[in-house]
């Protein structure tokens, strides 16, 4: 065997990684690979230090490379070091730990420097940038410990910055000196949409505001402006902007302006050394994004593999802003500029706004905000130069799912870059469809890394799944499946219970090949439901597959202590009743009575082995105020009382509590009933809400007060009471029936469309049904607490403490 | 050096028969409290009682075949070792078990320091 060449890499990133990554595929035996790296890790995927810093995602989770994988490829790995001097004409480097090691090929990748506006005070305590690992350490360590932070610099990076903040519990400024954010990526309006979403996370906006001096001690205590202001902080993010970091290369000669200029092939002015990354200016251009990196790595792979290449020529660049709620996009040249048009499309409503730029009949840029799906197929027109003419012109913006993006992949070449994040081609996508007989996007993803990082190409992956496998591919299937034990989606396993009369949870996951041979918790208390439902009469619970408020019909607290909430009906109570409750709380020390949100009293702090004691002395139904059921109908005063009251809301309140009280449901389900539109009994955030109105009752669906405030739609208008039960009964039942379990009637409502659910409910036949299915859930349904109090062996198993001594 | 068995104090707790399957059982036993399992396959396991996330109590977890899920905030907890298995990492002290006689002992660590 001949001698290998030496190659050695500077800068242990994501594109000089990447690079030798692909170099490897290409010729794994020509090279022996060194690299140097300042920081202390492996190679990480930089990009999802803000998932890291939001909390969404661990350090360990964001290495792209870990420490075997240098190992397994020989690759030898110094971390912790910093190349100082590069001898060109020797061709060796050497490190500052004193390593001198010789190349054959050399490539920089030395990434770059964060920009630090040399404000006075500058050098605090407490400023900093964002861009390594440290920095995100130092920042979550900084919030256990502070409470306010600004970031100056209104462009992606600062805004994750500020998002993250949030998410650790810090106050937080962005401080811009615009007055729109994100300005080279967003046109005003979506600039402007953008700020009043963030607003409403929490974020603040001082715009046009320019920096003058940070002041404090010797920690940073306050931002100061040019205009005199202050604004307090005692931690300072500058996220203004970066500089190829050339120092190295400078000082060895090798040509910058200002970064290391490099040729098509990624060569610099120096012989066999090469630049790649952001430290690298291409034909004018240093890229701060990963997917053109990449595209360069590609190219420089193939050159020193010394398989044939076409140069690089330049990227277009597109970027998605990762902050979870908002969906942002933006490719291309999306200004408007002369001789160019614009379609336009600004749905108030719905929040969308989405702009395509068109010059010459070609798409030449495009910004969405609020709908990002068809960001990653106008890249791709962007990129071929579709000509568009005889295309409809809204058409280019509202069809993502038909031939049209099926066909864009179709057209791609196999080297076309699908995730511009992890740099994965179309080739190797769609090779690992077939190969390994991928059939969803998570699979792909955890074969190919495509769409692990941003996510922006989630859509083309899933073009590719359809394009690979033809109409064997279900675009919905590939995007839930029940948990990661199994391949199947709510409605096949559904299904096959009804087909194949499945009738235990065990079965249902023998006969769908579950890969885990008990399931897990995700998988077992959904397949326990839809059972239930499917066959309610025959179905025998399996309280081993429920989670432990449901197995134990009392909730948990964080002590591991319990609570219990005996049921009031519609929130109507009477002194017999109250006195009771009084003095089981007082029997049983409860340490805290408290009324819950939805008109019932809690009592906190019960021990496990006093449960069903207590339950027996209050003699009062429940155990569903915790579970995947009917919790409360909360009610107001209504016509008895109130003088603006038209309905009878007690009397309905109750009537529905007592209808529905034992009901399972895919997810908790809370009814209100309110006298008059005035909605004292918060009707307009419950799964379903009653309202009295002049000579009838409305009725919404899919309200919810939780974690994602939603107001009900309005399902339909009925005029007697015994149309309310009615109505509500095919509603909660065709929710039973179709809906995934754990899903809100909110998410629900929002899935199926409320004029769907209104068609249902309002065509008489198939209310009929779903009332008759209600009815049958109904007839068997048993108050567990009493149940308990009957049966010795539930007692001693669910129950029961066993004290040693 | 004493062996391992020597340096644990075996306490009776309950019928072999009596345990539910896939159900936890808490045991207190001098301040500890103990979750004891009984699977499917009839093999016992004893783990402490308390999650090392923010002790959620792990008897009233949902079992799947020798894991149990916290039911605080769903860490999987390998019963046999006493390791959390996702989504990070720790472990629990567990505790050996033996059946005599349709009884299950209990063996207490006399050195608390035998950890996990
Ligand atoms: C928080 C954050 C979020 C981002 N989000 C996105 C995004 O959503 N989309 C996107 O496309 N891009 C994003 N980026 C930008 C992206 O991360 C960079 O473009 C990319 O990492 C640059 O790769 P690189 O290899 O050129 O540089 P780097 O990844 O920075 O690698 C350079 C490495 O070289 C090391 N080094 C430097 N000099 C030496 C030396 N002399 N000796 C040894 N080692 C040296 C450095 O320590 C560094 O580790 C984000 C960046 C940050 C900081
Ligand atoms: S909703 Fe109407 S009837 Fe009910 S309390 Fe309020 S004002 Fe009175
Ligand atoms: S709102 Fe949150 S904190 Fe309050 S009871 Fe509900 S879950 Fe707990
Ligand atoms: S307490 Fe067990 S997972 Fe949080």
């Amino acid at each position: 065997m001949t001698q290998k060449e030496k190659l050695v890499l500077v800068g242990n990133g994501m594109a000089g990684v990447n690079a030798v990554e692909h170099l490897l595929k290409l010729a794994p035996d020509k090279y022996e690979v060194t690299i140097f790296g300042s920081e202390p890790h492996p190679n990480y995927n930089r990009i999802l230090l803000s998932y890291v810093l939001a909390g969404d995602s661990k350090v360990e989770d964001i290495v792209i490379h870990p420490y075997e994988w240098y190992a397994n490829n020989h690759i030898i790995l110094h971390t912790n070091q910093t190349v100082t001097d590069i001898d060109t004409a020797a061709q060796t480097v050497t490190s500052d730990k004193g390593l001198t090691v010789s190349y054959d090929k050399l490539i920089l990748a030395t990434g770059s420097n964060p920009f630090m506006i040399p404000l006075p005070g500058a050098d605090k305590e407490g400023v900093m940038a964002y861009r390594t690992i440290r920095d995100c350490e130092i920042m979550i360590e900084s919030a256990k410990k502070y409470k306010k932070a600004i970031v100056i610099g209104g462009g992606l990076l600062g805004l994750e910055a500020a998002r993250g903040f949030l998410n650790l519990g810090m106050k937080v400024d962005v401080v811009h000196i615009l007055d729109t954010i994100m300005e080279r990526q967003l046109d005003r309006t979506a600039s402007k949409l953008l700020q009043a979403a963030l607003e409403e996370q929490g974020i603040n906006f001082l715009l046009e505001k320019q920096s003058a001096e940070i002041v404090g001690d010797k920690r940073v205590t306050g931002l100061k402006f040019k205009d005199g202001t202050v604004a307090e902080a005692d931690l300072i993010v500058m996220a203004v902007g970066i500089r190829p970091n050339v120092e190295l290369a400078k000082k060895s000669g090798v040509e910058c302006n200002p970064g290391i200029i490099v040729n098509d092939y990624l060569q610099t002015s120096v012989p066999n050394v090469y630049a790649v990354g952001e430290c690298a200016m291409h034909r004018g251009i240093a890229y701060g994004l990963v997917a053109p990196l990449y595209e360069q790595g590609a190219v420089l792979a193939k050159h020193l593999a010394g398989v044939e290449t076409a140069p690089y020529e330049g990227s277009i660049l597109y970027t998605k802003l990762k902050v979870s709620g908002v969906d942002v996009f933006s490719g291309g040249q999306f200004g408007d500029e002369e001789g160019s048009k614009a379609i336009r499309i600004h749905d108030e409503f719905t929040g969308v706004y989405k702009k395509v730029v068109v010059k010459d009949n070609k798409i030449i840029g495009a910004v969405l905000f609020g709908d990002t799906a068809d960001g990653t197929r106008l890249m791709q027109m962007i990129r071929e130069e579709t000509d568009i003419t005889g295309l409809e012109k809204t058409a280019i913006l509202t069809d993502s799912s038909g031939g049209g993006a099926a066909s864009g992949v179709a057209e791609m070449k196999d080297d076309a870059i699908i995730c511009g994040c992890n740099g994965v081609t179309k080739g190797t996508i769609c090779s690992a469809i077939k190969e390994q007989g991928l059939t969803t996007v998570d699979e792909v993803k955890n074969c190919t890394t495509a769409s692990r990082s941003c996510g922006g190409c989630k859509p083309l992956v899933s073009d590719l799944l359809a394009f690979t496998l033809g109409a064997s591919y279900d675009k919905n299937a590939a995007k839930e499946t029940i948990c990661a034990c199994t391949d199947h989606t709510r409605d096949e396993v559904v299904t096959a219970i009804r087909e194949k009369g499945l009738s235990h949870v065990r079965e249902v996951m023998n006969v769908l090949g579950w890969k885990n041979e008990e399931g897990c918790s995700k998988c077992r208390p959904a397949l326990n439901y839809y059972l239930g439902m499917v066959s309610p009469e025959t179905y025998k619970d399996d309280s081993t597959s429920r989670f432990v408020n449901e197995r134990m019909h009392a909730n948990i607290q964080k002590d591991g202590t319990y609570s219990v909430v005996p049921r009031i009906y519609g929130g109507v109570t009477n002194p017999t009743e109250l006195k009771r409750i009084a003095e089981v709380a007082e029997k049983f020390n409860v340490p805290t009575v408290k009324f819950t949100g939805g008109q019932r009293l809690d009592l906190l702090g019960v021990k496990k082995e006093d449960l069903t004691a207590m339950w027996e002395a209050l003699d009062m139904p429940s155990g569903y105020a915790y579970g995947k059921a009917l919790r409360t109908v909360k009610t107001c005063v209504g016509e008895t009382f109130c003088r603006f009251g038209t309905g009878d809301a007690m009397g309905v309140g109750i009537e529905l509590e007592k209808r529905f009280e034992r009901l399972n449901t895919p997810a908790k389900v809370k009814l209100a009933v309110s006298g008059c539109p005035r909605n004292c009994a918060e009707s307009g955030i419950k799964d379903l809400g009653v309202v009295s109105v002049d000579g009838g009752w409305e009725l919404y669906a899919g309200g919810n007060g939780g974690v994602k405030v939603r107001v009900g739609d309005l399902l339909t208008t009925v005029k007697t009471e015994q149309e309310i039960i009615e109505y509500t009964e095919a509603y909660l039942q065709y929710y039973r029936e179709s809906g995934k379990y754990g899903e809100r009637t909110s998410e629900w409502v929002h899935r199926l469309g409320i004029e769907h659910i209104r068609e249902v409910v309002e065509n008489e036949e198939e209310r009929k049904q779903l009332c008759a299915r209600m009815d049958q859930a109904l007839s068997v349904t048993k108050d567990p607490w009493k149940q308990a109090i009957d049966s010795k062996k539930i007692q001693r198993d669910l129950y029961e403490v066993v004290e040693l001594n | 050096m004493k062996t391992q068995e020597e340096q644990m104090v075996w306490v009776q707790a309950v019928s072999y028969e009596d345990l539910a399957l896939n159900t936890g059982k808490t045991i207190r036993y001098q301040g500890e409290e103990v979750a004891l399992f009984k699977l499917k396959s009839g093999k016992l396991h004893a783990i402490q009682n308390r999650c090392p996330h923010k002790e959620g109590v792990l008897a009233e977890g949902i079992v799947c075949d020798d894991h149990v899920f916290c039911p605080m905030h769903d860490r999987k907890i390998h019963l046999p070792s006493g390791l959390v298995q996702a989504p990070d990492t720790g472990c629990v002290q567990t505790y050996s078990t033996k059946v005599h006689e349709g009884t299950v002992f209990i063996g207490f660590p006399i050195n608390k320091e035998l950890a996990c």
